[in-house]
């Protein structure tokens, strides 16, 4: 179906068929679409089975880093007599990035049955769904959903009379975007203030109330019952580009686009095909001029970096930048880069949790840097200190969100320096009064 | 159970330390100091201060030493290029938003941040375009004020209430760089182990308010202690500014307090300072007492005591020495001696953290040194036994107005060795000026037998003199003689002849730290 528009022909549609259908978001219009068949099969097989299935799918995380997923659940102990956990990253709390949402929105049941075998596969009774607190229409979509899967008996104490306890918990966020990070996630879930944790210890060895814990994306898991159905192969012949890139992935494109919205590619789909067939390119009259390609928290590309790219894990960093989340934010010719780039600097400095020095005062410090050279007050020697700055906040923090400060810094810096010095030499208007 | 142990090399340094020990504390054995600001031995590590990033042969990143266990083989360095700049990166971070208000700061002196960047950091600033983070000063508590300005958000307090006091007031508020410490809505930050908080603070942003502006940190000077506020025997540091003592601090001592003190304790010094003390030696005269000197006022008290006998009775402060407590009975060797130390009672405040470490009732810091040399805790007894002795020497003991009375009515002779002159002293044949524990060396036995010297912190005033010095003294006899001792050394090697339980210990055994006194039973603190 597709939505907001219909599916586009070159799309490959696996999680986004029921897109818009709003028939699909109820327990028995999920089964009649052939809802909760990988749940029973899945009851019906062994745990180890299940993680040797997911592991030769090629699925990857598709919350950002694009960890193997069977991997990460083989990391689950085995023979740890203790609670085990599965946690949903709900959260989508990235910038540019909306298709969580949009599964929670229109297929709550695929994640409730991903959920269910997520957590079976993995040994963990509870599944915790950490929903962002925004999503007040997916929550209730969701609530709706996790009562009729008990009601009808796919969750409970038996699962489909399995034997097995599978229980979902819905857990709303409070709007911190440091909680999608996942052992912020867990610190939250447990009452705590929503910071990071060092790792190690990993979430599998000791992670929510310190028991042994995956976290997967949303996204991931809606995807687990399709492989199960279909099996391994057919999941690993998604893959246009790189075999270590598979399956679909759902693409978030907002900004300057004929037709933002969601979009469901296979691995390795020239991106150019995604911007201006799929996306119907820029507006009229306009041409783009950035990509970020991955969330706000990847690299800044360029036109030309990213019309070259194949949308995959491996494409995109062969082009500078990362997949990331897939929520794509384009920017045509319209767009004042320094502003964009302050804009997101400003959201790290709001959203840091001020742990780490470095992100507590250093995104705080670029972003001020950033509104200076904006009021027209920029100097040239601000380059070397942004560039300095972002050095030092990269791979030092106990998680990532500095790091992520400083990707659109230092891309933003090489690829469109020019409209720095812009306003550094006063040949464009100052776009904020001083500071 | 032996330790397996990993051998690691630090800065060139080869060192073998217990498999699980932490980069910082592996460090520290190979005799270097890793600069850090959030890690504290005594709390739980977060790492987010990010000073002590070092680099790891190997790793991809530097790694945080305070949390990072240590691998066999591993090859670590403090001082590598790329972790010099990390630590200046994280000074620089640190500064921005920081007041640099060092002379009118408490800390300056004392501040590792001053020291760090004074060690390391950069000599200019780049951050000169934008006012400073502000937050005003926030009165925390009874002693504690909260200066956010200075503040680097290590969050040391915030461990040591939620982790070691075990009463989460205090947290971060806000995110990124508005962040600051809160406390609790309508909560004093009242607790009685609270001032540690000041302690544990880096830089000058928890203040103490008894120790606001009183001194220069280089100013001071300092002597190893032991608490006297409870029979705990908290190891402590005595400070002070032109003889004067303007504070006490804790000295780590893993065995019994770790680095923390109650602020019980910690307040528990003006009466070091009294002015109103006796100076010189006081021999009653025709009714009325007369200063004299040394050699005339402990003739007098060696023929009083040669002149008397039968019963005797000792009335001892809680807080004198084991040497002074000891000599001093050895007076009565002679006598049916009944004796007492006065023991003050409070509520007991533990700090849950750290078992085995409360404030005690017991609110003297040598009860069991001095119940091993033969003194009762039973004061009124020993007050009773006063009433008809034929002599009651009172050592410095605070005496109520209702007990002076007793005493004044007292049949025998009354011989004091005091600091303070207070009314009882008026029906004393003698009065000998004595020091306080902070102006003497000395030892106290705490409440799990460990015996532990403390050094003189201010000088003594006038004439005054250690109770063993003046016992010692009576007990050589006039004339030159090698046996008085003239050392708290001296004295405690005297004890061990009379009290077997002292014996097989030295100053030199007891050190810094303390030491279990053999045959005690051990069960201080972990």
């Amino acid at each position: 179906m597709g939505y907001p528009h219909p599916s586009h022909p070159k799309e490959t549609v696996v999680l986004s068929k029921y897109f818009g259908d709003a028939g699909a978001r109820t327990f028995d219009g999920w089964v009649q679409r052939g809802g909760y068949e990988g749940l029973r099969k899945a009851l019906g097989m062994s745990r180890e089975a299940i993680i040797e299935e997911v592991k030769a799918s090629g699925l990857r995380g598709r919350g950002g880093a694009g960890f193997p997923t069977g991997l990460k659940w083989s990391f689950m102990p085995k023979d740890v007599v203790k609670p085990h956990y599965l946690v949903c990253n709900a959260d989508e709390s990235e910038p540019g990035t909306f298709k969580d949402r949009e599964i929670m929105r229109w297929t709550p049941h695929a994640l409730i049955e991903g959920c269910a075998i997520a957590a079976y596969a993995i040994g963990a009774e509870r599944c915790y769904i950490y929903i962002r607190g925004e999503f007040t229409e997916p929550l209730k979509i969701m609530t709706a959903a996790v009562a009729e899967a008990y009601a009808n008996g796919a969750l409970g104490a038996s699962a489909f009379r399995s034997g097995r306890r599978i229980e979902i918990v819905l857990h709303r966020g409070a709007g911190a975007y440091i909680c999608g990070e996942e052992t912020a996630m867990m610190n939250s879930l447990e009452g705590k203030r929503g910071n990071p944790r060092i790792k190690p210890p990993f979430p599998a060895a000791a992670g929510l109330f310190g028991m042994p814990t995956t976290i997967n994306n949303v996204e991931t898991l809606a995807a687990v019952p399709h492989i199960l159905m279909r099996g391994a192969d057919w999941h690993k012949s998604l893959c246009l580009g790189n075999p270590k890139s598979t399956g679909t992935k759902l693409i978030s494109i907002c900004g300057h686009v004929a037709r933002p919205g969601n979009y469901e590619v296979t691995m390795g789909t020239p991106l150019k095909d995604i911007l201006y067939e799929m996306a119907g390119g820029p507006r009229p009259g306009r041409t783009f001029k950035a990509i970020i390609p991955g969330g706000s928290s990847v690299p800044i590309m360029t036109r030309q970096e990213a019309e070259e790219a194949l949308f995959d894990y491996e494409g995109i960093v062969a082009k500078g930048s990362m997949l990331g989340s897939a929520g794509m934010i384009v920017m045509d010719d319209t767009t004042d880069m320094v502003y964009q780039i302050c804009r997101l600097a400003r959201f790290y400095a709001h959203e840091s949790c001020a742990q780490c020095t470095q992100c507590r005062e250093g995104t705080a410090w670029t972003t001020r840097i950033l509104e200076r050279i904006l009021a027209g007050k920029g100097k040239q020697s601000d380059f070397q200190l942004l560039l300095d700055l972002s050095e030092n906040m990269t791979g030092k923090t106990i998680c990532v969100l500095s790091d992520s400060c400083a990707a659109p810094v230092v891309s933003g810096i090489q690829k469109f320096r020019s409209e720095f010095e812009a306003y550094m030499a006063g040949s464009r208007e100052p776009a904020m009064a001083a500071v | 159970m032996a330790d397996e142990l990993v051998n690691v090399t630090i800065e060139g340094a080869q060192v073998a330390v217990p498999k699980g020990t932490t980069i910082i504390e592996a460090a520290k054995q190979a005799g270097v100091l890793i600069p850090h600001y959030c890690y504290h031995p005594s709390l739980p590590s977060p790492a987010v201060c990010r000073m002590c990033l070092v680099e790891v042969e190997k790793a991809p990143k530097l790694a945080p030493a305070c949390v990072t266990a240590v691998a066999e083989g591993q090859v670590v360095h403090v001082n590598s290029e790329n972790a010099k700049k990390a630590r200046e990166s994280v000074l620089e971070f640190l500064l921005i938003n920081h007041p640099l208000d060092c002379p009118i700061c408490d800390q300056a002196g004392e501040c590792e941040l001053q020291d760090y960047v004074f060690q390391e950091g950069r000599s200019g600033t780049r951050y000169k375009e934008y006012a400073k983070r502000y937050n005003p000063v926030e009165d925390f508590g009874p002693d504690i004020l909260y200066v956010p300005n200075r503040c680097i958000l290590c969050t040391r307090c915030v461990r040591f209430m939620e982790d070691v006091a075990e009463s989460p007031l205090l947290n971060v508020s806000e995110r990124g760089d508005r962040a600051f410490i809160g406390i609790a809505e309508s909560q004093r930050l009242d607790h009685p182990w609270a001032g540690n908080v000041v302690d544990l603070c880096p830089v000058g942003s928890l203040l103490s308010k008894d120790f606001l502006h009183k001194a220069r940190a280089w100013d001071l000077d300092k002597a190893a202690s032991v608490c006297p506020g409870c029979s705990q025997g908290c190891n402590v540091t005595i400070d002070t500014r032109d003889d004067v003592v303007v504070r006490i601090r804790p000295r780590p001592n893993l065995e019994i307090n770790r680095h923390f003190i109650c602020d019980h304790g910690r307040m528990n010094y003006r009466w070091m300072n009294r002015g109103d003390r006796v100076e010189a030696p006081l021999v009653r005269e025709a009714g009325r007492h007369v200063a004299s000197d040394w050699d005339t006022a402990l003739d007098r008290l060696g023929q009083m005591l040669r002149g008397a006998s039968g019963s005797a009775v000792i009335l001892a402060s809680g807080r004198a020495s084991t040497e002074s407590l000891g000599l001093v009975r050895r007076l009565f060797d002679r006598f049916e001696v009944t004796s007492a130390v006065q023991v003050p009672l409070g509520e007991e405040a533990p700090l849950p953290g750290i078992p085995g470490l409360a404030l005690r009732r017991e609110r003297a810091p040598n009860v069991m040194g001095a119940q091993m040399l033969g003194y009762s805790t039973d004061w009124s007894q020993a007050l009773r036994a006063a009433a008809t002795a034929s002599v009651v020497l009172v050592l410095d003991a605070e005496l109520t107005a209702v007990e002076e009375a007793a005493l004044a009515g007292a049949a025998g002779l009354i011989v004091v060795l005091g600091t303070v002159a207070h009314d009882a002293l008026r029906h004393a044949a003698l009065v000998l000026p004595v020091t306080t524990m902070a102006e003497e060396n000395g030892t106290y036995v705490n409440r799990d037998h460990r015996i532990q010297r403390f050094h003189q912190a201010r000088s003594q005033p006038g004439m005054a003199r250690p109770a063993w010095w003046v016992a010692g003294e009576v007990l050589a006899g006039p004339g030159p003689d090698g046996d008085a001792p003239s050392t708290a050394e001296e004295a405690f090697r005297l004890l061990g002849r009379h009290w077997q339980v002292f014996g097989g210990t030295s100053y030199a055994d007891i050190g810094f730290t303390g030491r279990m006194l053999s045959g005690a039973p051990t069960g201080a603190a972990r």
